[in-house]
């Protein structure tokens, strides 16, 4: 019996027992709770009334659609404000750059909470009106390192040789990095839209508190409606940006998991 | 050169922008005004009372369950996690390829949504949350991490080594311990930091399932305070000592690295 139970432990690929059953309870299930929810009534009967109560209400639907832009502004303003950062670092020395990346994290230390406090204290200090410029303000100083940090990854290891066999056939400085680093960089900026897009559309409180409660993004949405015991109505929301998780998880099929495995999604 | 000067200033202005929020809670912990961005003159008064005991009860206790909630999670992630990746290292391409796409779904998900989630399988088994059910969701979106930092070591390691020691001899759990643990440490380390890291700083998925027990942690603690119009006096040198332990620790680290490659 111990033998047994021996030469089973022994089999490495067992090992991933454990944390398979965790996935599927902790993962899988929960996933799936979402989808019986949206589809039931609080009697537990099918319905799509919690669906279609998305697109005849449109108090939801509205917040939907400005979160979706709030995080389409983010996004490309942190690609346009964080691209060339990464890219100066890649050309930087090796050391030096590394001890900028850190410090380009290091504020991720301080709670977001206090972060974002603070930085309504800034505002206030300057007599800078709260609402939805502070609003794009703080996402993209929440979020920006989010963004150079896959980049930088990606960018400092293309392959020199590349670039210089693009200088060595003519090109000028601009086409060499339009041809060579700018497309060999894509998966970089595609996981840092990940990283930024999704996450910007569901946060809550930091919009509350940049605009004084005035603007509330689809993580409030969702949270209110779990709060107040309207589950299916909450998971019925849930669904709905999960499906716009899927769909860009689509987009860029392989190189999710690549990217991640990379460590660039960190 | 002047291609220098601007690239260094971008990133200078950048950092600076990126660090003055940081600047004024440090700077407005040497004061006692009870609200953020009033100076009533220079005091180490917030200090002293984090030292000797004065804050608040439960702040204190949140601070607690914050460190013990992200040291279990972490290391429960860092088992379950390294263990999993010698599983699959080890298994067919194709069952490999199914649970590294699970891992990545934790990943991909936005925190509110694995928030919800879980918060429906603790209400719908009838579960009541506290301590228990924060520790298991922290877990869950922490190991994905630690898988991740784990799996390129082994990629990277000589598996003839485990199978050598296996031949001498050696029990397979002797083998584990002796020969894959120690290749695997790095990652192990990096996967057990950052899992500690995203568990500490987590706010959302905390806050759905901690439950109303008055169980807080730091993030549920600021929130509630935040919303109640203020900030504890108090968690404003808590952050700059926090900060700075950490700025000083990366620093020293870093410096050290560099000089074993010199």
């Amino acid at each position: 019996m111990q033998n047994k139970m021996l030469s089973f432990l022994g089999r490495r690929r067992n090992w991933t027992i454990p944390y398979a059953l965790f996935l599927a309870f902790f993962v899988l299930v929960p996933m799936t709770l979402i989808v019986y929810y949206a589809f039931t009534n609080p009697e537990g009967k099918f319905t799509i009334a919690n669906i279609q109560k998305f697109w005849i209400h449109p108090e939801a639907m509205n917040t939907f659609i400005y979160s979706v832009v709030v995080a389409l502004i983010t996004t490309a303003l942190c690609i346009l404000i964080g691209y060339p950062a990464a890219y100066i670092l890649s050309k930087m020395e090796a050391r030096k750059a590394k001890l900028i990346v850190i410090l380009f994290i290091l504020p991720m230390w301080i709670n977001f909470l206090i972060r974002t406090l603070a930085t309504v204290a800034l505002f206030d200090f300057f007599r800078i009106p709260l609402g939805e410029g502070a609003l794009i303000f703080g996402m993209v100083y929440n979020f920006l390192p989010f963004m150079i940090y896959p980049i930088y990854n990606i960018l400092q290891k293309t392959d020199p040789n590349l670039i210089e066999a693009a200088q060595d056939l003519g090109a000028n400085p601009v086409q060499v990095f339009l041809k060579t680093e700018l497309p060999l960089s894509i998966p970089g900026i595609i996981s840092g839209i990940l990283m930024v897009f999704m996450p910007v559309i569901s946060t809550f409180a930091i919009a509350e508190l940049l605009t004084i409660n005035n603007i509330k993004l689809f993580g409030t949405t969702l949270q209110e409606n779990i709060y107040n015991g309207t589950w299916n109505y909450g998971a019925a929301l849930s669904l709905i940006m999960l499906l716009l998780i899927g769909l860009t998880a689509l987009m860029n099929r392989d190189g999710n998991s690549k990217a991640a495995e990379e460590g660039n999604l960190i | 050169m002047i291609k220098r000067i601007l690239s260094s200033s971008y990133l200078g202005l950048l950092l600076v922008l990126l660090y003055a929020p940081i600047l004024i809670i440090i700077i407005f912990s040497f004061t006692e005004a009870k609200v953020l961005g009033n100076w009533t003159g220079f005091s180490l008064k917030l200090y002293a009372s984090i030292f000797q005991g004065g804050i608040h009860h439960s702040l204190s206790s949140a601070l607690w369950n914050t460190l013990i909630i992200g040291l279990i999670a972490a290391f429960a992630a860092t088992i379950l996690g390294t263990m999993a990746a010698i599983g699959i290292h080890n298994l067919q391409p194709r069952s490999a390829q199914a649970i590294k796409m699970v891992n990545t779904i934790p990943i991909l998900n936005p925190d509110i949504i694995t928030a919800i989630s879980l918060f429906l399988l603790f209400v719908s088994l009838g579960i009541s949350q506290g301590y228990t059910t924060v520790i298991l969701a922290h877990i869950t979106f922490c190991t994905p991490y630690v898988v991740l930092s784990v799996l390129p070591r082994l990629r990277r390691m000589n598996t003839n080594l485990y199978e050598a020691a296996l031949d001498l001899g050696a029990t397979p759990f002797l083998a584990v311990r002796k020969v894959l643990i120690p290749e695997l440490k790095p990652g192990m380390i990096s996967g057990f930091i950052l899992a500690f890291t995203l568990s500490i700083d987590d706010f959302v998925v905390t806050l759905f399932n901690i439950g109303n027990e008055g169980l807080e942690t730091l993030s549920t603690y600021i929130y509630a305070d935040a919303r109640r119009g203020g900030l504890t006096p108090e968690l404003r040198p808590l952050s700059a000592i926090i900060f700075m332990t950490v700025l000083i620790l990366l620093l020293v680290i870093n410096r050290r690295a560099t000089k074993k490659k010199l």
